[in-house]
């Protein structure tokens, strides 16, 4: 995976976006602007979003609706998946469970979150949590129950404390994983707070699209779909980032 | 086929530093279609303080089973087991230092922190945290990756990081499972060398398993054989060196007789080890 | 049935009575949620009187198709990227963020491409399982020992053999894991568009339901819904021990 000159790196992504572009443009070309905006109108069309203050209010909500979703999938799903993961019994009992719930379609939960929590921000931050908690604690399980055997029986050589283990050896040994979970963990996390908005809320980008699929403003969803895209992609590389150095720290040859 | 307890030289066995009363390990079976793995035991064995015994068997025999009894990591399916006096009852006791067969060392950590480990977590200061790092490092023929991660090391050097991660805590009793398995001849040797005069320096106890007959004919004192699965003590050969030795005994006439001897006792042995796997 | 299944076994029904009792005492308002003996009547009485049965077929078919293609087409270009690795390292941050973009926005689009059909909406289940299974293709091929290519090379197998005898076989404990994802994301892209966007299928049966306030039918479908999610996801776990267990990789 290394080894490659970092401007063939970064023109080969750069390339591969520029094709994406064309072929975007091209599609946009071939069925006509009812249907798809094309990247110059897109962009011009974000821009003008980016500048108007009723986006900013939209933006402003939709991130506090994350920040707090976020906080309790990340650490929610941490703590749940490493107690699973320490526990076998209950692992096992727990993941079929979880892998189950991870697959229903969790948007034919939302009436029964509106019944629950009403319309508003407790709704939207609900629906995000519930769609990042379980890969979260998924993968934080799996992390923490694949770490090899020898590590542990170290530790206990060692006589270490159940949280000296714990800090030194269970979390660096599991964390390459945890770390690609909360990866997971966060574009789940922002789909589902969208999703939410989508229906639960008058506020935030999700009911910007809802709203303009309702208008049938093409350019408009293209835009805050664009824009979303752009966040989205400028955090998962960050942790990517973070992902890719631990993993490579940690493989073995 | 003795199952005797054989005391080391000149020790009555109530004074050995570790000891084994009729251990056997049974492992359960996977799932309903397996039978129960009887392998180890009934096994008999006194460590006397200062000594070291190497164990020979082979494959499959048992061996890392003893140790991690010993080790206190697993618990006896019966017997007992005892350290410095007192009952190992599933959590390894104080002064007990394990090298793993399998390549142990973290690779979240430099070699320089995967060796302070232990110390760090023992409270040792950083001054002498340091000293006895670098030392390890030293003898070992580390110091120059200090600070790689151990994914940019060899197989061999990954277990010398073990190695020294475990000495370095100066344990009573060293407890090692085919330490230099992954480690070519010359280097063995020379390893075998720092072994010595670490176990001459320190007084420590050493059990060592091997699987090769010259490296534990060179290092012990006693070289335990095993049988095949269920894993017994079938010989016990104590080799008569003097305390000071080093590498160079394998040219003395007497080493020759030793491996001859061990040869004899483990050959029906692990024919009969190979004959039962196919 | 292992320890840990009945343990799962009298937890799940442990929770289901406590929210049976819940609701019968009151401590739950019967407006937010229903007994579950009333969904399960309520489905039952749904499915005997065939009104949903056009619904169930429709969604399920979707489903299976979005499923099917997500695994054969994300372990194809699987294959495929994993032997270019320039592509696959330009395509990388794509793949990683791909998750957190929410494509029904592009259901307009694809119904400019495929016409008012069945067919936008399996593709969208389709995106969102192909890149789980590509992930998990990628990831399988990634870990598929040197030594067994080696081996390969020596028995000097050509690149189709190689990938049917040695890679397929050595990256299927992952492949598993994307077909595992292949089905979930099948579930939820097409129940989700259904949702949000259709006129028909249990997706939209749910909303239709919540819209009129018809508690029991709404809760009577999510059951059914639940209730075929997990036993897919049963059967895949079947399979899947048995191999992981042929392979001593169960603990
Ligand atoms: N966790 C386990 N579950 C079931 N059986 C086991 C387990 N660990 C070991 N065994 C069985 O116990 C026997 C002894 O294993 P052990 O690892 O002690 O052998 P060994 O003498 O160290 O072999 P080697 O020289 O190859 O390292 C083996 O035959 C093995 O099948
Ligand atoms: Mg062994």
């Amino acid at each position: 995976m290394t080894g490659a000159p970092a401007w063939q790196r970064y023109g080969d992504s750069v390339a591969l976006l520029a094709g994406l572009v064309l072929l975007w443009w091209l599609l946009a070309l071939w069925a006509g602007e009812e249907a798809l905006t094309g990247p110059a109108e897109t962009l011009a069309r974000a821009r003008e979003l980016a500048g108007s203050r009723r986006f900013h209010a939209h933006v402003a909500e939709s991130l506090a609706a994350l920040g707090y979703a976020l906080l309790l999938a990340a650490l929610g799903g941490l703590a749940l998946g490493t107690w699973l993961g320490v526990r076998p019994l209950a692992g096992q009992v727990a993941e079929p469970i979880l892998v189950a719930l991870y697959a229903l379609p969790k948007i034919t939960l939302y009436p029964v979150i509106l019944l629950i929590f009403g319309l508003g921000l407790p709704a939207k931050v609900a629906f995000g949590a519930i769609h990042g908690v379980i890969p979260v604690t998924i993968f934080t399980l799996n992390a923490v129950r694949t770490i090899r055997p020898v590590y542990l029986k170290v530790a206990r050589t060692l006589r270490l404390t159940p949280w000296q283990a714990f800090r030194t050896v269970w979390l660096p040994a599991a964390l390459p994983e945890i770390v690609s979970g909360q990866r997971v963990g966060f574009a789940l996390t922002l789909l589902g707070v969208l999703i939410g908005e989508m229906f639960a809320s008058q506020r935030g980008i999700g009911f910007v699209i809802i709203n303009a699929i309702g208008l049938n403003d093409v350019p408009t969803i293209m835009a805050a779909a664009f824009l979303l895209a752009v966040f989205a992609a400028t955090v998962s590389a960050i942790l990517l980032k973070i992902d890719r150095a631990l993993h490579r720290r940690t493989a073995r040859a | 086929m003795t199952l005797a307890a054989v005391a080391g030289p000149g020790l009555r066995a109530g004074e050995a530093h570790a000891a084994l009363r009729g251990v056997t390990r049974i492992f359960p079976p996977a799932d309903r279609r397996q039978a129960p793995v009887h392998a180890l035991g009934p096994v008999d064995l006194d460590l006397a303080h200062g000594e070291f015994l190497a164990v020979v068997g082979p494959s499959g025999c048992g061996k890392s089973t003893l140790l991690e009894i010993l080790a206190g990591l697993s618990a006896p399916t019966g017997g007992t087991v005892t350290f410095e006096g007192a009952a190992v009852q599933g959590s390894p006791p104080d002064g007990v230092g394990v090298v793993f067969q399998e390549d142990a060392s973290f690779p979240w950590l430099t070699v320089w922190d995967n060796v302070a480990f232990g110390l760090r977590r023992a409270g040792v200061d950083a001054a002498e945290t340091a000293r006895r790092v670098d030392h390890a490092l030293g003898f070992m023929g580390l110091t120059g990756f200090a600070r790689a991660y151990p994914a940019q090391l060899s197989g061999g050097m990954r277990q010398r990081v073990c190695i020294a991660r475990t000495l370095v805590l100066e344990p009573r009793l060293i407890l090692l499972d085919e330490p230099f398995g992954a480690l070519d001849q010359q280097t063995r040797l020379l390893m075998g060398d720092e072994l010595l005069r670490l176990w001459r320096d320190t007084g420590a106890t050493i059990l060592l398993i091997t699987h090769a007959l010259d490296e534990a004919a060179m290092l012990s004192d006693r070289i335990g054989v095993m049988s095949a699965r269920p894993g017994r003590f079938i010989d016990m050969v104590a080799t008569g060196w003097p305390r000071e030795r080093d590498s160079t005994i394998v040219a003395d006439a007497a080493f020759g007789e030793v491996t001859a001897r061990l040869w004899s006792s483990l050959r029906a042995e692990s024919l009969k080890a190979l004959g039962g796997e196919r | 049935m292992t320890r840990a299944g009945w343990i799962r076994v009298a937890l799940v029904a442990g929770a289901v009575a406590a929210l049976e009792l819940a609701t019968r005492a009151g401590w739950i308002d019967p407006h937010t949620i229903i007994p579950p003996s009333a969904m399960a009547a309520a489905l039952a009485g749904l499915v005997v009187s065939g009104a949903i049965l056009p619904d169930i077929a429709k969604t399920l078919s979707n489903v299976a198709a979005a499923f099917v293609l997500s695994v054969a087409g994300g372990f194809l270009l699987g294959l495929v990227i994993h032997a270019a690795p320039r592509l696959r390292r330009a395509l990388d941050p794509l793949l990683a963020t791909y998750y957190a973009v929410p494509f029904f926005v592009f259901y307009p689009l694809l119904i400019v491409v495929f016409g008012m059909s069945d067919l936008p909406i399996i593709v969208i289940g389709f995106l969102f399982g192909v890149v789980a299974m590509i992930i998990a293709t990628l990831n399988g091929l990634d870990r598929v020992p040197r030594v067994a290519l080696k081996v390969a090379r020596l028995a000097r197998m050509d690149a189709v053999s190689t990938a049917l005898v040695i890679k397929f076989p050595a990256a299927t404990p992952y492949l598993f894991t994307g077909i595992k994802l292949a089905v979930a994301y099948s579930f939820i892209g097409v129940i989700a568009s259904e949702f949000i966007l259709s006129g028909a299928g249990l997706g939209y049966a749910i909303a239709y339901a919540y819209n009129n306030f018809d508690n029991p039918r709404m809760y009577a479908l999510m059951l059914f819904i639940l209730v075929s999610v997990t036993a897919v996801n049963m059967v895949l776990h079947t399979l899947e021990q048995r191999m992981l267990r042929r392979r001593g990789l169960v603990r």
